[in-house]
């Protein structure tokens, strides 16, 4: 079945943050939380990202194309493929842990009703996104490196101060060296299962083939298999510790 | 339907567990998912293509599935010397190291890195990489000097062609004067799409190739007309996705084959294929390779 890109129009554009604009269209996708697509900046690149919305998709600017992305306005033309990859699958009662802009497809989740408890984590205030409708749906929790909002530092010392046991299912999303921390408190406990860690890694295809996005050890596909995988997938092999580049070189 | 016999030979100097190895360019830049496809099923395995220099490949979109299959444009993405580390823990199994360069020169530095590797399959094929992949391949002259200075390495080496050719005889036959122990084909049709809506060509690269279940009638005619002209093995590429189509393949010529874009429907489809085409009272795979060559 051909599967070329969707075409859109950018219909609003939002500045959430200096560093994060969302991108509102003119088309709906039907999506899971934790799903992705794959955003064509016509001339510039394609590149994986977050749905935030049935319409939308929320973007941190970190290089070429996210930079190209920030230039365009309402009525500019996006492609998008998608969505992909396996999204979240959570049960019982649900702790998301996000940080950075790792928020978005958790959002997404609690947006649906679906977590008790947001620990949501940044760098400063003004990093912060979605926090009052993430209050509106959930019980929020929010850390701040600098202090500059609620708890004065990262995501794992709010997580220390809960019974983690007592969720079912804990979906995490945001830097791989946050998810570290909270992959091995989980591993302590021994419920590394119950983590589902939405990874984030270099793509080609998105359609399972390329294997340019292939992580070590189990060689599992994180755009096909993924991008959420349980605690005990990801424990051994390369999780914090290397990841591949554009030509397969480790970084 | 007929039912063959796992081999019990090696097949152009590879000792392959089952006639289907795992195709150039997918799921083949890392070693763990190499050996992942070992272990769901592939009889063998053929590593991403690498080349002298680390190449980051062709902007996106670089693969888009169409109607029949997918079209890619990649761009030879590739770790070169780093791959050796790649797949060292692969030792002893059957592992084929694709490799490119832009000289025949070239194509020896590159195979002088892998000692290891169960055989050699050049890329003269690449349909969308500028002064490397088709753009020598569809030289006769090239294809000999290129098969000529790898096979100093002593390992089996096969030559994978492209379609895009007048006469794909003459550039098999060129590679089995150089000492080509195999020719691999088909390698992508070239090929591209245009979005309509934003007026331009979707690919990143513009133009790409084509692979998956609209070329095999390709492929077939290709290793039919192969099997006529040399007279070392073939292996058959270029959209098999079932057991039947094997078969076929062999009937036109092909020894074994190699499975590619099937894999974007299903990653286990070297075992479901296996569960359809063999049996222990199947006919030995000898008996029906270029038997349609009534």
């Amino acid at each position: 079945m051909s599967e070329m890109p969707e075409i859109v129009t950018i219909t609003t554009v939002v500045n959430e943050t200096p560093t994060v604009k969302t991108f509102v269209f003119d088309k709906l996708f039907a999506f899971r939380p934790g799903q992705f697509c794959m955003v064509w900046i016509a001339g510039v690149d394609e590149i994986p990202m977050a749905f935030s919305g049935a319409n939308s998709i929320t973007v941190m600017k970190v290089g070429d194309a996210t930079e190209a992305l920030f230039s365009l306005k309402a009525g500019d033309k996006l492609g998008i493929r998608g969505p992909f990859g396996n999204g979240f699958s959570p049960s019982g009662k649900v702790l998301a842990i996000a940080g950075g802009i790792g928020v978005t497809p958790l959002f997404t989740l609690a947006a649906s009703g679906e977590v008790d408890t947001f620990i949501l984590g940044a760098r400063t205030r003004e990093e912060l996104v979605f926090t009052e409708d993430l209050e509106k749906v959930s019980d929020l929790k929010i850390a701040t490196d600098d202090g500059t909002f609620g708890f004065h530092g990262f995501v794992t010392g709010i997580l220390d101060q809960i019974d983690v046991e007592s969720y079912d299912t804990i979906c995490v999303c945001g830097p791989e060296m946050m998810m570290k921390g909270i992959l091995d408190r989980l591993v302590a406990k021994g419920i590394e299962s119950r983590g589902q860690f939405s990874m984030h890694r270099y793509m080609k295809c998105a359609v399972g083939v390329c294997g340019s996005c292939c992580m070590d050890d189990h060689g599992l596909r994180v755009c096909k298999d993924g991008p959420v995988f349980t605690g005990d997938l990801i424990k051994t092999g390369e999780f914090a510790h290397h990841h591949r580049g554009p030509s397969g070189r480790k970084e | 339907m007929i039912q063959i016999q796992l081999p019990e030979e090696e097949i152009a100097g590879v000792p392959l567990k089952n006639h289907m190895l795992l195709a150039a360019g997918i799921l083949g830049t890392t070693g763990a998912s190499l050996k992942r496809m070992l272990d769901l099923g592939a009889g063998g395995v053929v590593t991403k293509s690498i080349g002298p220099e680390a190449i980051s490949g062709h902007h996106g979109p670089a693969l888009i599935p169409v109607d029949g299959g997918l079209i890619n444009a990649m761009g030879l993405p590739n770790p070169s010397k780093d791959f050796v580390e790649e797949i060292a823990p692969l030792k002893g199994e059957p592992v084929v190291v694709s490799i490119f360069g832009g000289t025949p020169e070239q194509f020896g530095t590159v195979a002088s890195w892998f000692p290891d590797a169960a055989a050699f399959e050049l890329n003269l094929s690449c349909p969308h990489a500028e002064g490397y992949g088709a753009s020598i391949g569809v030289n006769p002259r090239i294809v000999r000097e290129c098969t000529e200075i790898v096979k100093t390495y002593n390992k089996p080496v096969w030559v994978k062609l492209t379609p895009n050719v007048t006469d794909i005889k003459i550039i098999g036959k060129a590679a089995e004067d150089g000492g080509a122990d195999a020719i691999v084909a088909i390698n992508t049709v070239k090929a591209m799409r245009i979005s309509t809506e934003m007026r331009r060509p979707v690919l990143g690269n513009f133009f790409g190739g084509l692979s998956g279940k609209a070329i095999f009638p390709i492929a077939v005619r290709s290793v039919y007309d192969l099997y006529e002209a040399v007279d070392i093995p073939i292996i058959g590429c270029g959209g098999i996705s079932t057991a039947d189509n094997v078969l076929e393949m062999m009937m036109a010529g092909a020894s074994a084959v190699e499975i590619g874009s099937a894999i974007h429907d299903s990653v286990n489809v070297f075992s479901e294929i296996a569960a359809d085409l063999y049996a222990e009272d199947g006919i030995p795979a000898e008996e029906i390779v270029g038997c349609a060559h009534v």
